[in-house]
C-alpha cells in the first residue's frame, strides 16, 4: 500500500539579543555555570519580569520575513508545567495572541516550488540546561530566559526531503534578517517534527507522533526518514500508531518513545498578571520593514531577471546573504554575471570548503575575482592559467594583472611561438600524428594538451586546436 | 455537585500535591461548597464582557536591550538544597533530551 | 518615656532635636519585645543583636534620610538580603534571597531601620495568621482572639507597640482586616502605586504592599517613602507620588462621600455598625455631604476573588518544588517523588486548598466557566467603582462586618473564612486604594475600623478624609494593655 507522509516542524530560535527577554542577564554562550542569571530568571520568588524591547523587535522581523500577519495586542501568558529546568515551574510564553499568524515560505524541490504555510510564529522564554550523571541530573540556569521564537509550520511537508529542504529555507532567510547564530550545535536553532502518515488520496490526517532530540538538518531528515518507515511498516502489518513524543537517537539512527510516563498535559494557559500588554505601534513595525534587507526569494528572483541566472545558478547565489552581496559586486564589475556565478559555484566555493571558511574571510576582493574575468573573458589569460591565478591572488593578495604581467601568464596566440611549439610536439608525438591522419579524429585532443602542457597552459586552445588540425592535414 | 473526588484528585495531581484519602475526603466537601457558593455567578450574563486580568490600563511597558550584572553563582546556589560545582542537583530524570 | 509607644513623626520631631537616639528607640523596641513577644507571637524573625547593629551603623552616619532611624518591621513575604524570608511557610525553610525588595531598598535609603519580620498567614492565605507554620499571632486587645491576617504579626507588632511602623501586603484586605481588628491604621494602595519587586507574589494582579501604622501622619509618611515608579516592575506606575503631609490636613468641608448599602447588609455585627454609622454622622459634622450610593455587583467579589487569586497563586506557587531554594525532604527517589513529598511536607492546608482550588478553575474544561467567567464579573466590580467614581470623592464602609473573632472559630470552615474578607476584596478587584482607621469599639474593648476607599492614584484623598476624622476623635490613641 502506498502513503502519503504529513510533516509539520516547530523550530525554536534563539533570538540574538545582548541581554535576556525578561531581564538584564547576559546571552553569551558559554559561561561557567549558573554565572549568567539573577534573581528574575531564576525565577526566585518575588521577582518579576520586564519585557526586552529588541526580542519582541526581532521577533516582529521574523513575523514579516515570513509574510506572517502581526498581531496588533501582543498578550504573554504562563504555560504551567513542572519541569526542572523551568524555576518558576510555568513557562512565559504566548498563546491565544501570537505575535504573528498565517504566513509562509517557499521551497524549491527540484524544478518545482511548493508553498509552506506557517501556522503561528511566538515568543517565549528558554529553559535552563539539564546535565546528566550517573544517579543526578545538575541544572544551570545561564539559558533560563534568552529570548526564543517558535515558528511552528502547517503541516504542508510531504517527505523527509522537504522538510530539510524547509529547514534550509528558513535558516537562509533568518540568517539574511540576522535575528540568530541559526546554530543547531550550540542550540540556538532547535527543531521538533510532527509526522503522520495516510493513504494517498485520504483527505483525514493520521495518527501523528512528535520526534525530538534531532541536533542538525541532516539529523531531522533522518529521524524523519526512520519514522516514516516504522510507521508504515506498522501500518502494512495492521498494527495502529500510538500519539506519542519519540526522541531520535543519533547513533542508532532510530526513534525511541520516551521511557518516562508521559502525564497528560494541561498547560492551563492563563494571561501573565505581570506583564503589560503590548500594541505594536505602526512607527514601530514602519521601522522594522524599513531596516529589513531584501530576502533571499526576492533577490533570487531578480537575479534571474537582471545577470540571467538560472533558478537553479539564481537560487544558489541568493541563498546566503555574504554570497549574493559578493556576486553582485562581482556581476557589476564585469559583463559576465554568469561566469562569475560559475566561479562562486565552483573554484571558490571548493576552496572555501577545503580551507573551511566563509565568505566573509575570503579574502579574495570581488574586484579582483572580477578583473581575472575580464582577462579571461578578453583572451588575455586561458581558463586553465585562471585557475592556478585565482590561488596566487588569495594567497598573494596582489591583484591578478600584476600577477599575469610578474610571472608572464599572458596567453600566447602568436602565429610563430604556437606553431614552434606545435612543430616539436608532432615531432614527439609521431604515433599521434599518424592516428589523427587516419582518421582518429580524437587523437588531436591529446596532441592540444600536450601543446597546452609545454606553454605551462598559456597557449590559446582553439588557436592550437585549428592551428594543428590544418598542419596535419597539410603535411599529409 | 460542582466538583468530586476524583476530579480533586487529578487537579492535585496536575499540582503536585499529595492528598491523602482521608485528606482527599476533607478538601472535597470544603471546594465543593466554595464553588457551590461561587456558582452565583452564572445568575449573571457576562457573554458580552471584556475580561480584566489587568486592572490598570497600560501597555508598551519594555526595557532597551542592556547587559545588567548577574548575581556571582556562589549566591545563584547559595540556598540551594543539594548542589554540585555551581549546579542545582536533583535525583537523576530519565529522559535525555537536551 | 517609652519610645515604643509613639507615633514615628513624634520620634522623627524627637530625633531631630537630638533629645533621643535611634538606639534609645531600638531599646524601647526591644525591651517591649521582649515583654509581650511569648504572648502575642507576632514575629517570624527577629535577631536583637542584629536590629541594634543596624542601628547602630546608622547612627555613624548623617542620618538625613526621610526616616531617620525609625525602626520598621517587614512583612514575611518581602525580600529582605540575606535574611530569612519564608511567607511563614515551612516550604521557604531557610531561604535567604540574594536581593531587596524595591521597597526595602527604598526604606535603607531612607535611614529607617529594619528590625526583622513579622508573622503571616502562610503566603497570606487567610485572615487570622492562623495559617503560620509558626504558630497563631494573637490580638493584643484579647489574647483570645485572632489579629486579622494575613499581615496579622505586622498589625499586632504595631498596636502592641513591638513596632513603629510596619510593612503589610494587601491581596484581598489583608493589611486593612488586622489594621481594623488591631485597633491601627492600614492603607492598601492603588495597583501599581507601590513596587511588587520582591513581594513574594500571592496573586500577582491583585497584590500591594502597604503601611500598617499607629495613625494617619505615620502611614502618609511610609506610603510616601515606599511609593513611585520601579522599573523592575512592569505594572508599577509611572505617575507622581505627591507630598501627602501638606494635602491631608485640608479639611473636608464640601468633600462628596458615598456610602454602598451593600456594605450594610445581613450578617453584620450590630456593633459594627452602630460605629460606622457614628463614623459618617461624625464626618458630616466636619463638613462632608455623605449619601446613599450603590456597588450593585458586591455580592460577586468573594467569587470573584477566591477564582482570580487561587488561579494567579496556584501558577505562583508552582516554583516551590524543592529544586532551587526551601525544603527538600529526605529520601528522594526522582523527580516526581521530589515535587510531591516537598510540596506535601512544605505546604500548609490552606495552601494546598487554594492550589488545588486555583488549578482548577484554570484547568481544561473548566477555565471558561470559572476563571475566565470570574475575570469579566471582575469588569462589572471595576465598573460599579468607576461609575461611583463620578460622583464621590471617595466611599465609606466598615473595613469587616466584625470584630476580631476567636482563635480557632473559623478554621476549619474555609467559606466562612472567606466570606470575612467581603469587604475588602472589592477594592483589590477594582485596584484602587483604601484604608481602615480605627473608629470605635466594642462592648468587650475590640477596635472596630473605618474604611475608606479612593479612586486610583489618589492616596491623598483618604488620607486627608482620614485624617481629619482621626484628628477629631480619640479611638486611635488607645493602646491595648498587654
Amino acid at each position: 500500500m502506498s502513503y502519503e507522509i504529513v510533516i509539520g516542524l516547530e523550530v525554536h530560535l534563539q533570538l540574538n539579543t545582548k541581554s535576556k527577554v525578561f531581564c538584564g542577564c547576559s546571552t553569551d554562550f558559554g559561561s561557567a555555570p549558573n554565572s549568567q542569571a539573577c534573581p528574575v530568571c531564576l525565577g526566585f520568588p518575588g521577582s518579576l519580569p520586564v519585557l526586552n524591547r529588541k526580542a519582541l523587535e526581532l521577533g516582529a522581523k521574523v513575523a514579516i520575513a515570513l509574510n506572517c500577519r502581526i498581531a496588533e495586542k501582543i498578550r504573554f501568558d504562563r504555560k504551567n508545567y513542572f519541569y526542572p529546568d523551568l524555576p518558576k515551574d510555568y513557562q512565559i510564553s504566548q498563546f491565544n495572541q501570537p505575535l504573528a499568524q498565517a504566513g509562509a515560505l517557499n521551497i524549491i524541490c527540484g524544478e518545482t516550488e511548493k508553498n509552506i504555510r506557517i501556522r503561528r510564529v511566538h515568543l517565549e522564554e528558554d529553559t535552563g540546561k539539564l546535565f546528566h550523571q550517573k544517579d543526578s541530573s545538575l541544572i544551570d540556569f545561564n539559558r533560563s530566559g534568552i529570548p526564543l521564537l517558535e515558528i511552528v509550520s502547517e503541516p504542508d511537508m510531504n517527505s523527509p526531503e522537504e522538510a530539510y529542504l524547509y529547514l534550509t529555507a528558513l535558516k537562509s532567510i533568518l540568517e539574511y534578517i540576522d535575528v540568530s547564530d541559526c546554530n543547531m550545535e550550540e542550540g540556538s536553532l532547535r527543531c521538533d517534527a510532527n509526522i503522520s502518515l495516510r493513504k494517498k488520496g485520504d483527505t483525514a490526517l493520521g495518527t501523528k507522533t512528535e520526534i525530538k532530540n534531532m541536533n542538525s538538518f541532516k539529523g531531522v531528515k533522518a529521524a524523519l526518514e526512520y519514522e516514516a518507515r516504522r510507521q508504515a511498516d506498522l501500518l502494512e502489518n495492521g498494527g495502529r500508531i500510538n500519539q506519542e513524543t519519540r526522541l531520535y537517537n543519533a547513533e542508532k539512527g532510530v526513534t525511541e518513545p520516551m521511557r518516562s510516563k508521559e502525564e497528560a498535559h494541561d498547560y492551563r494557559y492563563f494571561p501573565e498578571p505581570d506583564l503589560a500588554p503590548f500594541d505594536f505601534e505602526e512607527s514601530f513595525l514602519n521601522a522594522i520593514e524599513k531596516d529589513m534587507p531584501e530576502l533571499p526569494e526576492p533577490k533570487k528572483n531578480r537575479f534571474v531577471k537582471d545577470y540571467q541566472l538560472s533558478n537553479y545558478d539564481a537560487a544558489i547565489m541568493a541563498s546566503d546573504k555574504g554570497v549574493a552581496d559578493y556576486f553582485e559586486k562581482c556581476a557589476d564589475l564585469c559583463d559576465n554575471p554568469k561566469t562569475a556565478a560559475n566561479w562562486l559555484m565552483g573554484d571558490i566555493s571548493a576552496y572555501m570548503k577545503d580551507n573551511n571558511i566563509s565568505i566573509k574571510d575570503l579574502s579574495l576582493k570581488p574586484a579582483q575575482l572580477s578583473g581575472m574575468l575580464k582577462m579571461i573573458d578578453s583572451g588575455i589569460i586561458t581558463g586553465k592559467v585562471a585557475k592556478t591565478l585565482l590561488i596566487e591572488i588569495i594567497q598573494t593578495g596582489k591583484d591578478p594583472e600584476k600577477l599575469v604581467k610578474e610571472k608572464g601568464l599572458e596567453q600566447i596566440s602568436d602565429i610563430n611561438l604556437l606553431e614552434a611549439a606545435i612543430n616539436q610536439v608532432i615531432a614527439e608525438n609521431q604515433k599521434s600524428a599518424e592516428d589523427f591522419r587516419s582518421g582518429k579524429d580524437n587523437a588531436v585532443m591529446f596532441l592540444v594538451g600536450k601543446v597546452m602542457q609545454k606553454t605551462k597552459g598559456r597557449a590559446n586552445p582553439n588557436k592550437v586546436n585549428e592551428m594543428l588540425r590544418e598542419k596535419l592535414k597539410g603535411v599529409k | 455537585m460542582a466538583i468530586n473526588r476524583d476530579a480533586v484528585k487529578y487537579t492535585a495531581n496536575l499540582a503536585n500535591i499529595e492528598l491523602s484519602d482521608e485528606e482527599l475526603d476533607h478538601f472535597t466537601g470544603q471546594l465543593d461548597r466554595i464553588l457551590a457558593y461561587v456558582d452565583k455567578l452564572n445568575t449573571l450574563n457576562v457573554t458580552n464582557l471584556e475580561p480584566t486580568s489587568h486592572v490598570l490600563e497600560m501597555k508598551n511597558v519594555y526595557r532597551e536591550d542592556f547587559v545588567k550584572k548577574s548575581l556571582p553563582a556562589s549566591e545563584v546556589i547559595k540556598n540551594a538544597p543539594d548542589k554540585e560545582n555551581n549546579l542545582f542537583k536533583v535525583p537523576k530524570i530519565i529522559d535525555t533530551e537536551a | 518615656m517609652e519610645l515604643n509607644t509613639l507615633t514615628g513623626h513624634r520620634l522623627i520631631e524627637l530625633l531631630d532635636k537630638k533629645d533621643i537616639s535611634p538606639i534609645d528607640i531600638c531599646n524601647n523596641i526591644i525591651n517591649k519585645i521582649e515583654k509581650a513577644e511569648k504572648n502575642l507571637n507576632a514575629l517570624a524573625h527577629f535577631d536583637k543583636e542584629n536590629s541594634l547593629e543596624r542601628c547602630k551603623n546608622l547612627s555613624k552616619t548623617a542620618r538625613r534620610g526621610a526616616l531617620r532611624g525609625i525602626p520598621i518591621f517587614i512583612k514575611d513575604n518581602i525580600c529582605v538580603k540575606d535574611e530569612l524570608t519564608t511567607c511563614s511557610s515551612k516550604i521557604l525553610k531557610g531561604f535567604k534571597p540574594p536581593y531587596n525588595a524595591t521597597v526595602i531598598e527604598k526604606l535603607i535609603g531612607l535611614d529607617a531601620v529594619l528590625m526583622g519580620k513579622t508573622n503571616m498567614d502562610e503566603f497570606a492565605f487567610g485572615s487570622s495568621t492562623e495559617t503560620s507554620c509558626y504558630g497563631p499571632t494573637r490580638n493584643p486587645w484579647d489574647l483570645e482572639r485572632i489579629p486579622g491576617g494575613s499581615s496579622g504579626g505586622s498589625a499586632a507588632a504595631v498596636s502592641a507597640d513591638e513596632a513603629i511602623f510596619a510593612l503589610g501586603s494587601d491581596t484581598g484586605g489583608s493589611i486593612r482586616q488586622p489594621a481594623s481588628v488591631c485597633g491601627v491604621v492600614g492603607l492598601k494602595p492603588t495597583y501599581g502605586r507601590v513596587s511588587r519587586y520582591g513581594l513574594i507574589a500571592f496573586a500577582s494582579s491583585l497584590d500591594q504592599i502597604g503601611p500598617i501604622t499607629k495613625d494617619v501622619e505615620d502611614a502618609a509618611i511610609l506610603l510616601r517613602a515606599i511609593s513611585g515608579h520601579d522599573e523592575m516592575d512592569s505594572t508599577s506606575a509611572n505617575i507622581p507620588v505627591p507630598d501627602y503631609m501638606s494635602g491631608i490636613k485640608k479639611s473636608i468641608k464640601g468633600l462628596r462621600l458615598g456610602i454602598p448599602k451593600e456594605y450594610f447588609m445581613g450578617g453584620m455585627d450590630e456593633e459594627v455598625k452602630n460605629s460606622i454609622k457614628s463614623a459618617i454622622e461624625k464626618l458630616e459634622n466636619l463638613g462632608a455631604v455623605c449619601e446613599n450610593t450603590s456597588l450593585p455587583h458586591t455580592e460577586y467579589a468573594v467569587s470573584v476573588y477566591y477564582l482570580v487569586a487561587t488561579a494567579e497563586a496556584s501558577s505562583n506557587l508552582a516554583r516551590f518544588d524543592g529544586v532551587q531554594y526551601g525544603l527538600r525532604p529526605e529520601n528522594i527517589k526522582s523527580i516526581a517523588n521530589m515535587y510531591k513529598k516537598t510540596r506535601k511536607e512544605g505546604f500548609g492546608d490552606e495552601a494546598k486548598r487554594r492550589i488545588i482550588l486555583g488549578t482548577f478553575a484554570l484547568s481544561s474544561g473548566y477555565y471558561d466557566a470559572y476563571y475566565l467567567k470570574a475575570l469579566k464579573v471582575r469588569t462589572l466590580i471595576k465598573k460599579d467603582f468607576d461609575e461611583a467614581f463620578k460622583k464621590f470623592d471617595a466611599i465609606i464602609t466598615p473595613t469587616s462586618p466584625t470584630a476580631a473573632f476567636k482563635i480557632g472559630e473559623k478554621i476549619s470552615d474555609p467559606l466562612t473564612m472567606y466570606l470575612s474578607d467581603i469587604f475588602t476584596i472589592s477594592a483589590n478587584l477594582a485596584g484602587i486604594p483604601g484604608i481602615s482607621i480605627p473608629c470605635g469599639f466594642t462592648k468587650s474593648n475590640l477596635p472596630i475600623g473605618l474604611q475608606i476607599l479612593g479612586k486610583p492614584f489618589d492616596e491623598e484623598m483618604i488620607l486627608r478624609i482620614a485624617y481629619n476624622y482621626e484628628q477629631n476623635t480619640e479611638w486611635h490613641k488607645r493602646r491595648p494593655q498587654l
